[in-house]
This record gives structure tokens, C-alpha cells and sequence, in this order.
């Protein structure tokens, strides 16, 4: 055979292959409103950047008449490509090859692109859009989630690891994204959960649709398992490859460095945005972008949680992990949820050596039955853990109230803060005045004619002695009082000087966080 | 938690502030520490049960399932420890005990009925 029937036999085995489950499942695919996994790729990669792997990859499956069936690439496509310029490893689930099911050869396709990514120290990111385990090979299927899961472990800390569902993704394999750093979800599109609404009907007698269950808007309002939602798989995509521009490509580098613009200071003015009165609300994002490079923020987990905020932004063209609290929602308290959020944010900047940048204007931690039967304990206390054990530059901004153990756990100086700077607006206190107020002059108030009265006169006694930035700036846990305006030039100056940042870390093999 | 609806003219009035507030959509009044917040509710906050103390003399089913047998009727004597129902669940024969001495005030399911979760199935006194 001369080379170019050689070539032309490469060709049309290609062209089979490429095909993955033929055109009548390619035509399912695009009913059920889905791209297939290849034009996925496509639509997130730099063009003609993405090269494919193991496409001739047959599976071993020989029980059950599966010997005879030919499953084009065993259902994944992985290969490696860029995304503006930066280089990605990449697997996507093949849903029109035997549902995506995950059989032997199918996670070892996935696992070689995975030990790539580890080896070559660059971003993961995995399409998940599959059935579930290929029952006919048994055990073989488990190993492969297994040999998934280490990985994902292992990599964790290493290098950036996504997940994109676009698809269902149930039973154990929902644990790779739950493993990994980012998890992207698309309306009516994806859909999570351990057992399924038939399981559950079934042995529960509840009933509840796909959607409800674990679609995509409960993953990012109510569970919190996802951290981006997108209405389709498209804008998905461009949200993706936003992030890929803020972190770096794996734990010994920086994330890039763009070039500094000023913020839009007319749109984001702090003067118009800012109520002095710590009891009236406002949108904290608003204030992060009067601060941040272009007035740019990228927010992570924006439905779930929301009274705190979570996102990066840049500072001097560097990327900024930023920890916000929320007045607008829930006066911007700490819960169970919001601190979750939080501690998993501070260890990801920890992690891939991003500073990080905390506002502060919080009244405390949310009462409640609930809350506490949630274990408000153990979930707040990661929010102390994780600002306490993270290593890079940490600057704190207190806006307005930090009242009692929120204070203290939004990166207070106590926490090792390298600085921390306070608005004239701050009131750093063990609670509000109301309540102070209440509690020291308890005897006074009742005791005098006129309770109400007297009442009024303590909070503001306790108001003007306690409720500003400088009783603890006179004990050195406020390193400046700033006006507002200043902000965006002392953290970029703080942020400068903290480059060569070292700290002595105890020795250990790893601490005990409190999951 | 005390919370109440603002009224936007209600607001304005109150507030001593350089600027115009600003009204945001579902604001509401939420209360800690005795200081009243202008502040808005996430919906997971809103949709939160609320804590219902448990009552010691209503038995209810564990999980949804099937009454088995029933052993016992209105006005009979129970020692703690005694078998008051078979409730099939997950396949599983679960025995429901009488958790204190005392006596049946009233039985709310029959044999062979299917209960939900939470479902009252025993009332002692």
C-alpha cells in the first residue's frame, strides 16, 4: 500500500471514529438541547488548539454480548489545547456512545489525560455528561470512578481542576466534581444527585422531578455544589474561560498579570454607594469594583449564600481573591452556608498563591435553631481555620460594623492579617451598641424613671466611646485609619510590598480542618 | 427573629443619612442584637423550617413505609419496652416500642395502611 492509501485508511477510520455514536445519536443529543462532546471542545478551546488522544481506544467489556458491540473512543474524548494561550488537558464525556457510560478503558482514557495534566503541572478540565457506570463491566466500572477519585485528590492543591456538567451525572460519579475546584452547571441541562427521583419514590414515597432534585439552579442556590450557573452551554464556555484567566496553572506560579487599568470611579463611587449607617444596607460588589482594575469582579457562587460575597478581581493588573461580607442580604451575617463558601475560597487563593483581600461589615453570626442544629460551630470555625493557615498576602478592609466573633473571623490582625485598615465609618466592638447597651446598663435602665429614655442615652454614650476604628487602633489591631478614597492606593502598595511574603509554617503532614 | 415589611415612606422619614437611601427589592427588617437592619432575605433563609420541639407521647414514622401488624388499641396499658406496631420500611420489619409506661390515648393507622414520613401513627398519656 503506498503512503497515501495508508493515509487515506487513517482517514476513514478517523472519520468513523470521530463520528462517536452515528448521526441518530448525534440527533438525540442535539433534541435533548445538548452539543456533542467534541463541538464542546471546540467551543472552549483557542481555535485549532485542541488535539485529540486514544480516539482508536476500544473497550474490554466481554459480558453480557458486549464483546460484539463496537463503542467508538469507549464514550470520552480527551486530548489538550489552549484557552487564551494557556494550556489545558481536557476530557469530554461522549454522550451518543452507549450514554457516556464509564467502563474500564473509558476511565483510563480520562485517568492518562488526568496523570498528564499532573505531570505536565496545567489546568484539568472534565465535561461530565454520562449515564453512569457501564453495568456490563461490573467492577471494572467502580475501579475506573476510583482510580478518578485518587486523582482528583492528588491533584487537588496541584493544579486548577474543573468540572463542567452538561448532562446528567449521578450515583458516585458526581464525587469527581465534588472533588474538584469548580464545578459549572447549565440550566435545564445539568443535573446532579447521588440516588435519582426514582430511587426515591420508591423507597421514599416523595416525589420530585430531575430539575428539582438536583438541577442546575439547586446545585447554585441551594446545595452550594456548584459555583457557576449559566443558562446555556455557550455562555457556560465564555464563564469558564474568564476563570482560566484569573488563576495560574498550577501552585509553584502566579496567575497572569494583566496590564493595570484605574476603576470606573464615576459609575462605582463609594460617596454615593456607601451609607455611613451601619444599619442601612448596600451591594458590597459595588464597592469592590469602586476598588478593583477596571472595576472588574468575577463572582464565584453568586446565588448561593449570598450574604457573603466570593470572587476574583484584580489589583495592579495581579488577580485578587476577594471575601466580602454582604449587608444586603441577611445585614451580611455568618451561617452555615456563608462560611463554608468563605473557607473554601480562602484555602483555593491559599492554594494556587493568590492574596487575598477581605471587607469587613458584618453584625456577628445568625441565631437561630436551625443554625445551630447545622453545626454553625464546626462550619464557622473553618472560616478561622482557613484564614489562620493561609500563607499568602492577607489585607483586611473594615468598612463599617465588625461586631464580636465576626471580627474576629474576618481576618482580623488576630488571625495574622499582614494589614489591616479600617474606614473612619468602622465600629469595631463586641457587639452593636443596642445590644452592648443593653446588657452593661441593664440595672441603670431599669431602675430609672424613664427606662426608654435612659435606654436611648446609653447606646449613644456606648455608641461614641466604642462604635469607631479607634479604640482598636490605639491598640495596634487597625494598622491605619483610611479614608475611603485611599483604599485602592494603600492595598495596592500593601499588596506590592508583600511579594516576598514568608512565613514559618509549624511542620506537619496536614492539620485537622473542621469539614 | 422579628422581621416586618418596610414601607418605603416609612423609611425615607427614619432615616438620618446624607444621602437618599436606597430602596432594594424584598427589603425587610431583620434583628440582631436587639439593632434593627434594613436588609433583604435569601430565599434558603425564608424557606427554613421552623423548630417544632419533638412531643415524646406522639409516635411518628421514622421513614414512609408499611403497617405491618398493630399490637395494641385504644385505653391498653404499655410498659416501656413493649411492642406497639411493625412498621415495614426499606424492606425491613422495624418494631416501634412503647418508649415510656403509659397508656394508648388513640391509634391513627390500621393494619396494612401505607404511612408517609413524619406520618402520627401512636398518641400515649
Amino acid at each position: 500500500m503506498s503512503l497515501k492509501q495508508k493515509t487515506n485508511e487513517l482517514k476513514k477510520r478517523m472519520q468513523e471514529a470521530l463520528l462517536g455514536g452515528g448521526v441518530k445519536a448525534i440527533e438525540k443529543q442535539v433534541a435533548m438541547g445538548k452539543m456533542t462532546a467534541r463541538e464542546r471542545i471546540i467551543a472552549l478551546v483557542d481555535q485549532d488548539s485542541f488535539h485529540e488522544y486514544d480516539l482508536f481506544v476500544e473497550h474490554t467489556g466481554k459480558d453480557f454480548d458486549m464483546d460484539k458491540k463496537h463503542l467508538p473512543g469507549d464514550g470520552v474524548v480527551t486530548g489538550t489545547g489552549s484557552i487564551s494561550g494557556h494550556p489545558v488537558c481536557i476530557f469530554a464525556q461522549d454522550f451518543t456512545v452507549a450514554g457516556g457510560s464509564l467502563g474500564l478503558m473509558h476511565a483510563r482514557k480520562i485517568t492518562k489525560i488526568m496523570d498528564h495534566a499532573m505531570k505536565l503541572q496545567i489546568p484539568l478540565i472534565g465535561i461530565n455528561d454520562s449515564g453512569g457506570a457501564r453495568i456490563q463491566e461490573g467492577v471494572n466500572s467502580l475501579a475506573g470512578y476510583g482510580e478518578i477519585f485518587f486523582r482528583n485528590t492528588q491533584s487537588s492543591g496541584v493544579i486548577p481542576q474543573i468540572s463542567v456538567i452538561l448532562g446528567p451525572c449521578a450515583g458516585g460519579a458526581v464525587y469527581s466534581p465534588a472533588l474538584t475546584d469548580f464545578v459549572f452547571v447549565v440550566e435545564n441541562i445539568s443535573k446532579m444527585f447521588i440516588t435519582g427521583p426514582e430511587v426515591i419514590k420508591s423507597v421514599l414515597g416523595e416525589e420530585i422531578s430531575m430539575e428539582e432534585l438536583g438541577g442546575a439552579r439547586v446545585h447554585s442556590e441551594i446545595t452550594g455544589n456548584a459555583h457557576f450557573y449559566a443558562l446555556s452551554e455557550l455562555e457556560c464556555f465564555e464563564q469558564i474561560k474568564k476563570l482560566v484567566s484569573y488563576i495560574p496553572w498550577n501552585n509553584s506560579k502566579k496567575a497572569e498579570a494583566f496590564p493595570t487599568k484605574p476603576p470606573k470611579s464615576k459609575i462605582y463611587s463609594i460617596n454615593k454607594l456607601f451609607p455611613t449607617d451601619p444599619k442601612q444596607p448596600y451591594d458590597v460588589r459595588n464597592i469592590i469594583r469602586s476598588i478593583s482594575d477596571d472595576s472588574d469582579f468575577f463572582e464565584i457562587q453568586e446565588l448561593f449564600a449570598p450574604n457573603i460575597v466570593i470572587g476574583f478581581g484584580r489589583l495592579n493588573g495581579e488577580t485578587i481573591g476577594f471575601v466580602a461580607n454582604q449587608p444586603l442580604v441577611l445585614a451580611g451575617v455568618l451561617d452555615v452556608d456563608s462560611s463554608d463558601k468563605a473557607a473554601r475560597f480562602i484555602r483555593y487563593c491559599d492554594a494556587f498563591n493568590i492574596p487575598l483581600v477581605t471587607l469587613v461589615d458584618l453584625p456577628g453570626y445568625l441565631p437561630g435553631v436551625d443554625q445551630e442544629h447545622a453545626g454553625v460551630i464546626r462550619h464557622g470555625a473553618k472560616v478561622l481555620y482557613a484564614y489562620s493557615e493561609a500563607s499568602v498576602p492577607k489585607i483586611t478592609i473594615i468598612l463599617r460594623k465588625a461586631y464580636g466573633g465576626g471580627y474576629i473571623a474576618m481576618c482580623s490582625r488576630h488571625l495574622r492579617a499582614d494589614f489591616v485598615f479600617a474606614w473612619p465609618t468602622a465600629e469595631i466592638a463586641v457587639m452593636g451598641p443596642e445590644g452592648a447597651a443593653n446588657i452593661i446598663f441593664r440595672n441603670e435602665i431599669k431602675n430609672a424613671e424613664n427606662p426608654e429614655e435612659m435606654r436611648k442615652q446609653k447606646v449613644a454614650e456606648y455608641k461614641e466611646k466604642f462604635a469607631n476604628p479607634y479604640v482598636a487602633a490605639a491598640n495596634g489591631y487597625v494598622d491605619a485609619v483610611i479614608a475611603p478614597e485611599e483604599t485602592r492606593h494603600f492595598l495596592i502598595h500593601a499588596l506590592e510590598i508583600s511579594t516576598h511574603k514568608s512565613v514559618m509554617i509549624p511542620h506537619k503532614k496536614h492539620g485537622i480542618p473542621p469539614f | 427573629m422579628r422581621k416586618k415589611k418596610v414601607e418605603k415612606k416609612e423609611v425615607k422619614s427614619k432615616t438620618q443619612h446624607n444621602q437618599e437611601p436606597v430602596l432594594f427589592e424584598g427589603e425587610t427588617i431583620f434583628v440582631i442584637d436587639n439593632t434593627e437592619y434594613r436588609t433583604t432575605l435569601s430565599p434558603k433563609y425564608i424557606n427554613r423550617k421552623a423548630y417544632k420541639p419533638k412531643d415524646p407521647k406522639k409516635l411518628l414514622a421514622f421513614m414512609p413505609g408499611n403497617i405491618e401488624e398493630i399490637f395494641i388499641k385504644k385505653n391498653d396499658l404499655v410498659k416501656m419496652g413493649d411492642k406497639l406496631l411493625v412498621l415495614e420500611a426499606m424492606k425491613m420489619k422495624n418494631e416501634i416500642l412503647s418508649p415510656f409506661d403509659g397508656k394508648v390515648k388513640q391509634v391513627f393507622v390500621n393494619k396494612d395502611e401505607k404511612v408517609v414520613k413524619n406520618q402520627l401513627l401512636i398518641e400515649l398519656h
